[in-house]
Parts: C-alpha cells; sequence; structure tokens
C-alpha cells in the first residue's frame, strides 16, 4: 500500500489541473521551485513515502540499538533478576584493567597487519602479475580461480581449515611428512603460539582473491600505451610494477586499506568457527570477546563497552575512508 | 645484450607462472580435498589425505541433507531470496526518491541512510538482541529478514544512488511530459535503465545473506531456524566424530554460490568493483 502513495502524489502534480484543497496551481516547471519549499505541502510530505521504508528501517534497527549501546555500557545487568544498576564508567574501567581485552585488541592490530600485507600489497603484485599474461582466457580463468575462497562462506573456509590444521587426519602434517619436515608438524589450532596465525593464515587463503579481483579491473584502467612505452623505453616488469602499476592504484590501495582495517576489527566467524578464542583466550578477538562476555557470561553492560570500542575504530576508519574519496573526487 | 635479456624475461616468466600455478592450486586444493572427503569412509579420512576414495559413498551426501541440512538449506534460500527481494526494492525506491523527487531535507536523509555504512553490525547486537526478544521476534524467520535488509540497505542504496545520478534528466522529463507519475516513471522506465547495478546489487546481496554468520548464530537455535552456516557448525558438534559427513555438508553448502559466481561471473566482478571503486 505504501507503494502507491507517492504515484498519487507524483501525477497530482504532473497533470496541471487545479485539484480542490490545494492553494497553488503548479506548472511543471515551477515545481522546484525553491520558494514553494518553505511551506511543508502535504505533497512534500508525501515524498517521503520514497525514502520512509528505509529510514524507518535503519532508524529502528541500526541508529537506535547503536544509542542504546551507549546507554547500555554504562549499567550493570543482574543476570537473575534482570535488574539493572548504572555504574557509569565502570565497564570502560574494567576493560582497561582486562588483559584478555588487550590481547584480543592485540590480535585485531595483528590481523590488519598481515591482511594488508598479502590482500593489499600481495594482491597488488599479484593483479600485476595477471594482468601481464598475454592470453585473455588465463587471465580470466586465474582470476576466477583465485575468487573461488571468497564466493564460498568464511564458515566453510574456517570448517575446512580447521580440518587441514587437525593433527590427526589433518592435510597440513601429512604433506610436512612427506617432504621430510615431521618437525615442523603440530596441532596448530592446539597451541597459543600458532593458533592466532593459523586462523589468519585461513583467511588470508580466503580473502587474497578478492582483493585481487579488485586490483585487477583497477590495473585493467590504467591506459595500456603507459606500458607499452616503458616496454620500448626497455624497463623491465619490476620496475613496471613499481613506477607504473602501485602509483596509478595508489587511491585504490588506500581505500582498501582502510576496508581491510576495518573488516580485521569485525573480524568474528572465522575465530568462531575454528577455535572460539581458545586455547586460553589466545586467539580471542573483539567481537569474540564481545559474544562471549554478553552471550556466554551475561555481562550485557561489559559486551556494550567491548562493542563501543569497536564502534569508534571501525567509524574513524570510515571516516577517514570518506575524506580519502572525497579527495579523489575532487582530483578527478 | 639482446639474448641476456631475453633470457632474463624467459626466466620472469617461467618464474610467474610457476607461482601463478602454485597457488592455483593451494586454492583449488583444498577444495578439491573437501570434496572429495565428502565421498570417503570416516577410517579413510586417517589415511593419506591424498588418496581417492575406495568407492564413492553417496551416502555421505544423502546423510548430511537428511541430518538437517535440507533444512538449513531451505531456511538459507528463504532468508536469502526475501530479504534480497526486500533490500534491493527499498533501496532502489529510496534511491529514486533522493535522485529525483523533490523531498523535504533530503541532504540529512542521504546522510542519514549512507551513514549506516559506517556502522559495525557487532556494535548494535547486544541492543538488538533485546529488542527482538521485546517484539516476540527472536529466532523467528523475520528476525534474519529484517536484520539481513535493515543493514545492507545504506550499501545498496549507495550503489543505486551513484547509478541513477549518472542518468540523464531528459529521461525523467519526457516521461513527465506523457503525463507518467513518478511511480510510472520509477517502475517502467528507470527501475529498467537500472538493470546492470540490480543485477550487481542482488549478487552481492545473495553472496551476504547465504555466508552472513554472526546474526544467524545470535538470533537463531535449533535445526527449523538456522541458515547454512550456523547449520554447519551445529552438524559439526552434534556428529563431530562423523566426519566425512561434516564435509559432505560443507561442500553442499558451499556449491550454490560457486555456481552463482560462475554463472554471474562478468556482472559479480562489476559489482564487487562498483562495490569498492565509487
Amino acid at each position: 500500500m505504501l507503494l502507491q502513495q507517492p504515484s498519487k502524489t507524483a501525477s497530482g502534480a504532473g497533470l496541471v489541473q487545479p485539484v480542490p484543497g490545494r492553494r497553488r496551481l503548479r506548472r511543471p516547471g515551477a515545481r522546484r521551485d525553491r520558494s514553494s519549499s518553505g511551506r511543508l505541502s502535504s505533497v512534500r510530505l508525501r515524498s517521503f513515502a520514497w525514502v520512509l521504508p528505509a529510514v524507518l528501517l535503519l532508524g529502528s534497527f541500526v541508529y537506535l540499538p547503536l544509542l542504546q549501546n551507549f546507554a547500555f555500557s554504562t549499567l550493570e545487568w543482574d543476570i537473575y533478576s534482570g535488574r539493572q544498576t548504572f555504574i557509569g564508567g565502570d565497564n570502560y574501567v574494567k576493560l582497561m584493567q582486562d588483559p584478555v581485552f588487550w590481547s584480543a585488541l592485540g590480535n585485531n592490530v595483528l590481523y590488519a597487519v598481515i591482511s594488508i600485507a598479502f590482500q593489499v600489497f600481495g594482491a597488488i603484485v599479484l593483479a600485476a602479475m595477471i594482468e601481464g599474461i598475454r592470453s585473455d582466457r588465463w587471465r580470466r580463468a586465474l582470476r576466477a580461480i583465485y575468487f573461488i575462497p571468497s564466493a564460498i562462506s568464511l564458515t566453510v573456509a574456517g570448517l575446512l581449515f580447521y580440518f587441514i590444521y587437525e593433527p590427526n587426519l589433518g592435510m597440513l602434517n601429512y604433506v610436512l611428512e612427506t617432504l621430510g619436515l615431521a618437525a615442523w608438524a603440530q596441532p596448530w589450532l592446539g597451541q597459543e603460539s600458532t593458533a592466532m596465525l593459523a586462523v589468519i593464515a585461513m583467511s588470508q587463503w580466503q580473502g587474497f582473491g578478492y582483493s585481487t579481483l579488485l586490483f585487477a579491473v583497477a590495473i585493467q584502467r590504467i591506459p595500456s600505451e603507459l606500458y607499452e612505452a616503458a616496454a620500448l623505453d626497455g624497463i623491465g616488469p619490476a620496475r613496471r610494477l613499481f613506477h607504473i602499476t602501485m602509483p596509478l592504484v595508489r587511491e585504490m590501495s588506500g581505500l582498501m586499506i582502510i576496508v581491510t582495517i576495518s573488516g580485521a576489527f569485525q573480524v568474528f566467524n572465522e575465530v568462531m568457527v575454528m577455535t572460539s578464542g581458545g586455547p586460553n583466550n589466545s586467539t580471542q578477538v573483539l567481537g569474540t570477546w564481545l559474544y562471549r562476555n554478553g552471550f556466554v557470561r551475561n555481562d550485557f553492560g561489559y559486551a556494550a563497552a567491548i562493542a563501543t570500542v569497536i564502534f569508534v575504530v571501525t567509524l574513524g576508519l570510515a571516516l577517514g575512508q570518506l575524506y580519502i574519496s572525497r579527495k579523489r573526487r575532487v582530483e578527478w | 645484450m639482446v639474448t641476456r635479456s631475453s633470457f632474463l624475461l624467459s626466466i620472469t616468466r617461467i618464474f610467474t607462472w610457476t607461482f601463478l600455478l602454485g597457488l592455483a592450486v593451494v586454492v583449488l586444493y583444498p577444495l578439491l580435498w573437501m570434496v572429495l572427503n565428502g565421498f570417503k569412509e570416516n577410517a579413510e579420512l586417517f589415511g593419506n589425505p591424498f588418496a581417492l576414495p575406495v568407492a564413492w559413498n553417496w551416502e555421505n551426501y544423502v546423510d548430511a541433507w537428511n541430518r538437517g541440512v535440507d533444512n538449513y538449506l531451505m531456511t538459507s534460500v528463504l532468508v536469502t531470496i526475501t530479504s534480497t527481494v526486500a533490500t534491493v526494492f527499498i533501496s532502489a525506491w529510496a534511491a529514486f526518491g533522493l535522485t529525483r523527487v523533490n523531498i523535504p531535507f533530503s541532504r540529512t536523509i542521504v546522510t542519514l541512510i549512507l551513514g549506516g555504512l559506517m556502522l559495525a553490525p557487532t556494535v548494535a547486537l547486544v541492543p538488538l538482541v533485546k529488542l527482538f526478544q521485546s517484539l516476540g521476534l527472536y529466532n523467528t524467520f523475520w528476525a534474519l529478514l529484517i536484520l539481513y535488509t535493515a543493514f545492507r540497505i545504506p550499501f545498496t542504496t549507495f550503489l543505486i544512488r551513484a547509478y541513477m545520478i549518472d542518468l540523464p534528466r531528459e529521461v525523467d522529463e519526457a516521461a513527465e511530459v506523457d503525463g507518467a507519475s513518478k511511480a510510472t516513471t520509477f517502475w517502467k522506465i528507470i527501475l529498467p535503465m537500472c538493470k546492470p547495478i540490480i543485477v550487481s546489487t542482488v549478487i552481492l546481496h545473495v553472496l551476504f545473506a547465504w555466508n552472513e554468520y554472526l546474526f544467524a548464530m545470535v538470533f537463531t537455535s535449533g535445526t527449523e531456524m538456522q541458515t547454512l552456516p550456523v547449520g554447519l557448525t551445529s552438524l559439526m558438534s552434534k556428529h563431530g566424530t562423523d566426519y566425512p559427513v561434516v564435509f559432505a555438508g560443507m561442500a553442499i553448502a558451499a556449491l550454490p554460490v560457486v555456481l552463482l559466481f560462475f554463472a554471474g561471473q562478468r556482472y559479480f566482478i562489476k559489482g564487487l568493483a562498483d562495490g569498492v571503486g565509487k
């Protein structure tokens, strides 16, 4: 029903007929007249119907919970009685003193750093290598193959690598033993020293094809004359990569770095599936630590405080991204 | 001099190809391993992981299907289709309003809608659980439909709006002169013209909804309401010793999106490029 409203509105405005109850007769050309915008006529009010579904959904299920989260973070919830007590900044003080929070934050940072290395810089080099291939068919095939892990879910990829790392039936230790490196075989996800890196490695396997594809698209936009001229001047592939490709995909890289960091601070799925934050909390990230406190320990106030940290970091990065894309738009 | 540089060039080429093909094996082999393990007997898994199955046991796939994967798949299909339709229509509707209708405070509304792009779902998680519990929507299909739609409207509107801005104004004006209402212009003229971006956003949303884990895990429980990603983890915890069935379940979950990717590769790549490139 809602969908019908603007049609009446607009057809009324489109037909040049005096409609009873409307003070001003509008000619089509006068519709965007600024002088009429001061008064919210029923016609203009009804034009809200276009954005109403989106605004209502976002308002109730994105913005309202977001605001509530700040309020929640100042409360202490009693699990049994459900009573809420205002405790001000105590949850944040607790956060500062929580060693697992800091190690989780550290894991998010580690995630971001490694992902930038592989999924931004690695992906640029890889995309340049692919785009350097002469055969169109091979280019397309390789891009598609590398992308497959990004199409399957992180859950499937996570479970798959859970089995690959598994000490008894896993592929990784078997490969190492076959190569004569039996000494390197270990319970990858079962010990604190390797668990986080093992999870991050899976995530690189899953995600590098996605960014490679994006960089490949960006590289395709570079005029081929630049490469041809460089090749004529006897400039080798490595120098072409550093002096042509990299500078020309710089904006894309800046964007991807921010997207990657932001993603690294929202990591949840793969950690949950592979280790649930263990062993001994060594693979906790902010997302899983929030989940554990909120939904396993039912400490909603504390979970909300962790959520605020995620909010501040991701919003800051998003504003940075906005700044970069604004700047780029001006340059173009 | 010439021979030396051409020698270097061929070395580079050999290295490049070895690397690229090696990487393709690293990507494809684990996936092949997953599919093959779905055909093996449990005992075979603990032998040589590179061996082919002794016999091709389709039963594991049937077993996985009967142990809940059928339900998970149905839920996933239902949630994916409904939330895709809802998200794309509401977003296209809003994008049209924001680019082609004179709405009061439209700048504020644009900021409000696109600002949602910056918010991580995790941040709203705790209050959302409380909200859905009080609405009586916890552990229902509606919870996922609403969440998947609400959280993806900003991104989808962003893409469609960017596309609509570039469409020529003359089209609307011609329609208006012919007496078409705004709604008719939207359905009959602008929406069909937006087909490429609509296809991209549909693909991006399907990929999101099919693979989403956080909301699905927190807001649903039990075989009836769980989607594939969450269902797979419960299949794992329930039948954790019957690994081939779990492998079969994973293969079943992965197959539809991989097929979708190959079927719509062209749109897919364009969609992804639009998603970040704009």
